[in-house]
């Protein structure tokens, strides 16, 4: 299971990466693409929207489910990455690469209640 | 590994769309062991057979000839869909599916005490006289089962389509449930691992149940419990044409189709939009409302499709909107048969 240690999770299955600039980089875990399989749809939010932590912001969808992506914290989208969008098996061939959008978060304070890869990792090996 | 009518089987062995273009492409195997074969015998057992089934068995005059029929309850719900093979006189076998098999066995039994018929029903599911079942399907699929099994070669070389015939132990019968060319292989349950063992280092594609579903939603075929369970009519399911209403022949649940008629059409969607048509997803037209019964991502058209059972008013070449989380998506209504050996129809 690949769960690389310079990055915060979420129990929701994303993985966050805090930038130099404040912002952080979201996406979703390799367990969690492994679980939904062959990924054939992202729908990803506007630049500029709002959302509370554990909002429901995105949307992906394998040939076999829909799973939603929530914000990890409270904040406001900055940016999306159109190449998820254009072609989901980018999440598949590999999941810390290819994210899915990134956010400013309404306090930094927040991110410290993200999981880190150890804490991750046991809520992985508890399912 | 998910359960499957109390099988464990495995929706993917790696990649669900790499596997289901295996069988576009080339050929790819299905272990189908859960399915259940049930052998008829008895001087009665076509008469058995023709009062048992939608279907008219009177059509199987050739032995090997194979028949798609569903099983009615009396209110005309179908207790199941299966397939019958002729093998001789008085010998059929139906193979039915694995999560209704009990069900099927249970209510074959009944009409047989009912009818006070001559027949002897056998399932072959345990035991040493227990079959299993691999599908192989795709281009390439006939090419690679006689490369594995030449002995076999002249049995079923010259098998047209939904015939089947004998070569030693096997039962090999050119049939599927991808849309695709190939074989559904029966043999006895020890011999499986091997056959297995040798497709696959023939270069045949392990397929799960993930490539199952989205082969046969191409291939426009119905999956029992999702496209028609015992509250649907098969006229409501597509599957007019293998009934017969107008032969004087009587069979369980004609009075009732015959007074209830068609209600719905059940046709195929190709969504417009970005998205993933589902089950269950609402349809809304001008004509009324209908609502998806199977829907997934189609592979080899990349887009979405669905079956879907619509108001009778709705016609193919109509746009419709399907409700996805909080939004409506265009559809196009099409003929419910997406992709044939490898080309898109619709």
């Amino acid at each position: 299971m690949n769960i690389p240690s310079d990055l915060k999770y979420t129990r929701n299955h994303e993985w966050v990466r805090t930038e130099a600039d404040g912002t952080i980089t979201v996406g979703i875990t390799d367990h969690a693409q492994e679980l939904l399989g062959d990924l054939v749809f992202v729908e990803l939010p506007d630049v500029g929207i709002e959302f509370s932590a554990e909002q429901e912001v995105a949307v992906v969808e394998s040939v076999k489910a829909a799973s939603d992506v929530y914000a990890p914290v409270t904040g406001s989208i900055v940016e999306i990455n159109p190449t998820a969008v254009e072609s989901p098996e980018v999440v598949n061939q590999d999941a810390y690469a290819a994210w899915l959008f990134k956010m400013k978060p309404a306090a930094a304070a927040d991110l410290d209640a993200l999981l880190d890869a150890s804490a991750y990792q046991q809520i992985v090996d508890a399912a | 590994m998910v359960d499957f009518g109390g099988w464990e089987m495995p929706l993917h062995y790696g990649s669900q769309i790499e596997e289901h273009h295996a069988v576009r492409r080339g050929a790819g195997m299905f272990d189908v062991s859960h399915m259940c074969a049930v052998d008829v015998d008895g001087a009665d057992s076509a008469a058995f057979l023709r009062r048992l089934l939608a279907n008219n068995i009177d059509k199987l005059q050739v032995a090997g000839k194979a028949l798609y029929s569903a099983m009615l309850n009396e209110a005309g719900g179908v207790i199941d869909d299966l397939i019958v093979y002729y093998l001789e006189e008085n010998s059929y076998r139906v193979v039915v599916n694995a999560s209704t098999a009990i069900k099927d066995l249970r209510w074959m039994a009944e009409r047989l005490a009912d009818w006070q018929l001559a027949a002897t029903i056998t399932p072959r599911r345990e035991g040493a006289d227990a079959l299993a079942m691999i599908a192989v399907q795709g281009p390439e699929a006939r090419q690679k089962v006689w490369q594995v099994l030449p002995g076999c070669r002249s049995a079923c070389e010259s098998l047209q389509p939904f015939f089947a015939a004998r070569s030693g132990d096997f039962f090999i019968a050119r049939t599927g449930y991808t849309g695709e060319d190939g074989y559904e292989i029966t043999l006895p349950a020890e011999q499986a691992s091997k056959l297995w063992t040798a497709l696959a280092g023939a270069g045949v594609q392990p397929c799960g149940l993930g490539a199952r579903d989205t082969l046969r939603l191409e291939a426009g075929m119905n999956l029992y419990g999702q496209d028609m369970d015992e509250s649907i009519s098969p006229l409501d399911a597509g599957l007019a044409w293998t009934v017969d209403l107008i032969a004087a022949r009587d069979f369980v649940g004609k009075a009732a189709l015959v007074a209830r008629g068609q209600q719905q059409h059940f046709l195929g969607l190709v969504l417009k939009d970005r998205g993933v048509l589902r089950a269950h997803q609402k349809v809304v037209s001008s004509q009324g409302a209908g609502e998806i019964t199977s829907g997934s991502f189609s592979p080899t058209m990349q887009q979405s499709i669905a079956l879907a059972r619509l108001p009778l008013a709705v016609a193919i070449n109509d746009t419709v909107e399907v409700a996805i989380r909080d939004k409506l998506l265009a559809a196009r209504v099409v003929k419910p048969c997406f992709v044939r050996n490898g080309n898109v129809l619709v």
